[in-house]
């Protein structure tokens, strides 16, 4: 277990970055430029009906939809790819092109596909997360060790036996190291979707403001972007550590 | 003689497929390979690395079908008449890394042949959790592999090969696959006095492989050497030795002399 005292650098070095740009941001005194954390803080408070019960459950609802997609749709090509060589040989050269695409410049591309509607904003949501959670329970489901999968069967075992007692227990850690990557990509997703196309959401908000000159309230909604995607994580790592207790 | 085997192998040829799939062209690692195993017995294989030991067992537990020949596992009765069988049996098979399920408790580790075989938990439970207390394992059961020693991660795993081994129509037949050869030389002896003493209770059929010599004129009532490539037979020799046995046995002339001739034997067919 880790002790508080284990991140009492990391808070120290957070703080004193805070305060250089408080300071800075006093100095240069110009907010709609470089708005200081107090004034960011500030307007958060100020906007904080219109953020959280507007923008962010819109975002949110983002962020859920496009990784349920993805793990639903990842896990099925991931058993694929594993049960058939031919499927893995051909999808997997795909999957790697897939991120050699600049995402950010195919969203437009949703747009004008989806509309306005909450899918254009999953599809690149999708787009991000898709490749790691699929890799990843496909790089665990291969890592599975041969020579258990021989001990169960002297032990009389069928393949769903090997399936559900050995290969899915051993595709979980990796599984869980890709969810985590994904779950925070999965919020800058959601907010590139937003940017380029929405009527709510925190991306779509905080551009909004910038056209506003009103630099507190574009990074507001930033805040709150980040805030989200560490509670992910923490509800990832947290998940991950009551199914994975056998390695502690 | 046959007639009474545990197992028996029959003209059994063997080799690994090559690339190009055409039995002709196999390396074959036994060929026309008999020998016999006695109900009860404790035999050891001996032979250098890569000569066929492992694909004996694989053999066994039917991982691999031999391409010539038969395989039997004659049913044993004490009084009545012997039966042949050919079906596989149920075989406990210990290899030689623990091979737990990392993510299973010892229990749940020692339970999983009987749970493959559709148990119900409650029954498995009830047969397990006696084995427990009688290997010395009592309190390990919610332990999961990495909270375990390395020798108490082999007496789970002979504890899951004597539950997968469990059968009704004979004595249990268990292959134990260099099982103590990753334990430091304290814990290996302290594991085969355990060993001997699991198996004076239980009087399964023990089949070990081991590259350890002492460990196999130790343990074993016979020895069955490999010593050409392919294998076509295995030279027999009885261990003289009376039970219950001590270490200090091993100091006895005899069992010395044994000891050089066999590591002679073997050396000679190391390929250098």
């Amino acid at each position: 277990m880790k002790k508080i005292g284990d991140y009492a650098g990391a808070v120290a070095f957070i703080l004193l970055l805070l305060a250089i740009w408080e300071g800075g941001a006093r100095v240069y005194d110009q907010s709609y430029l470089l708005p200081s954390p107090s004034q960011i803080l500030v307007r958060l408070w100020e906007l904080k009906e219109v953020l959280f019960f507007s923008h962010l459950p819109a975002t949110l609802s983002i962020v859920l939809t496009g990784l349920a997609i993805s793990i639903g749709a990842g896990g099925i090509l991931a058993l694929f790819m594993y049960y058939s060589p031919f499927a893995s040989k051909t999808f997997y050269p795909l999957l790697v092109a897939s991120q050699t695409i600049p995402i950010i410049a195919l969203a437009p591309l949703f747009v004008l596909w989806f509309g306005y509607s909450i899918w254009s904003k999953v599809a690149v949501t999708v787009l991000f997360t898709f490749f790691p959670i699929t890799v990843g329970l496909y790089d665990g489901l291969r890592s599975t060790d041969r020579r258990l999968t021989e001990l169960l069967q002297t032990m009389g075992a069928k393949k769903r036996h090997l399936f559900f007692k050995v290969a899915l227990p051993s595709s979980l850690p990796h599984f869980f190291s890709s969810l985590k990557v994904a779950v925070t990509l999965s919020v800058i997703g959601a907010a590139v979707g937003e940017w380029l196309g929405a009527q709510a959401g925190l991306g779509y908000f905080s551009r909004r403001m910038m056209t506003q000159f009103d630099g507190a309230a574009v990074f507001a909604p930033i805040v709150l972007l980040a805030v989200i995607a560490i509670v992910l994580f923490l509800i990832v790592k947290l998940i991950e550590s009551i199914v994975l207790k056998w390695r502690l | 003689m046959n007639s009474r085997a545990h197992l028996l192998f029959d003209q059994v040829s063997f080799g690994y497929p090559p690339f190009d799939k055409t039995n002709e062209l196999r390396q074959l690692v036994l060929h026309n390979l008999s020998f016999s195993v006695q109900p009860g017995q404790f035999v050891s294989l001996v032979g250098p690395s890569g000569s066929g030991k492992s694909t004996i067992f694989r053999l066994i537990t039917g991982i691999e079908k031999p391409l010539q020949g038969k395989i039997y596992f004659p049913v044993w009765f004490k009084d009545g008449p012997e039966i042949e069988t050919v079906h596989q049996p149920k075989v406990g098979y210990m290899p030689q890394q623990d091979l737990l399920l990392p993510w299973r408790t010892a229990l749940d580790n020692a339970l999983l042949p009987l749970e493959l075989r559709g148990v119900a938990r409650k029954e498995a439970l009830g047969q397990v959790q006696s084995l427990f207390d009688e290997c010395g394992l009592a309190g390990t059961e919610t332990l999961y592999p990495h909270q375990m020693s390395g020798g108490m991660r082999q007496r789970v795993s002979f504890l899951r090969a004597v539950v997968a081994s469990g059968t009704l129509t004979g004595p249990p037949l268990i292959l134990l696959d260099e099982p103590f050869s990753a334990l430091d030389a304290i814990t290996r002896i302290a594991m085969q006095e355990w060993l001997l003493e699991q198996w004076t209770k239980r009087k399964q059929t023990i089949l070990l492989i081991t590259h350890d010599v002492d460990e196999a004129l130790f343990l074993s009532d016979r020895i069955l050497v490999i010593e050409e490539q392919p294998v076509t037979q295995l030279t027999e020799i009885e261990v003289p030795l009376d039970r219950p046995r001590h270490l200090s046995d091993l100091e006895k002339r005899e069992i010395v002399q044994l000891k050089y001739a066999l590591l002679t034997k073997l050396k000679t067919k190391v390929k250098t």
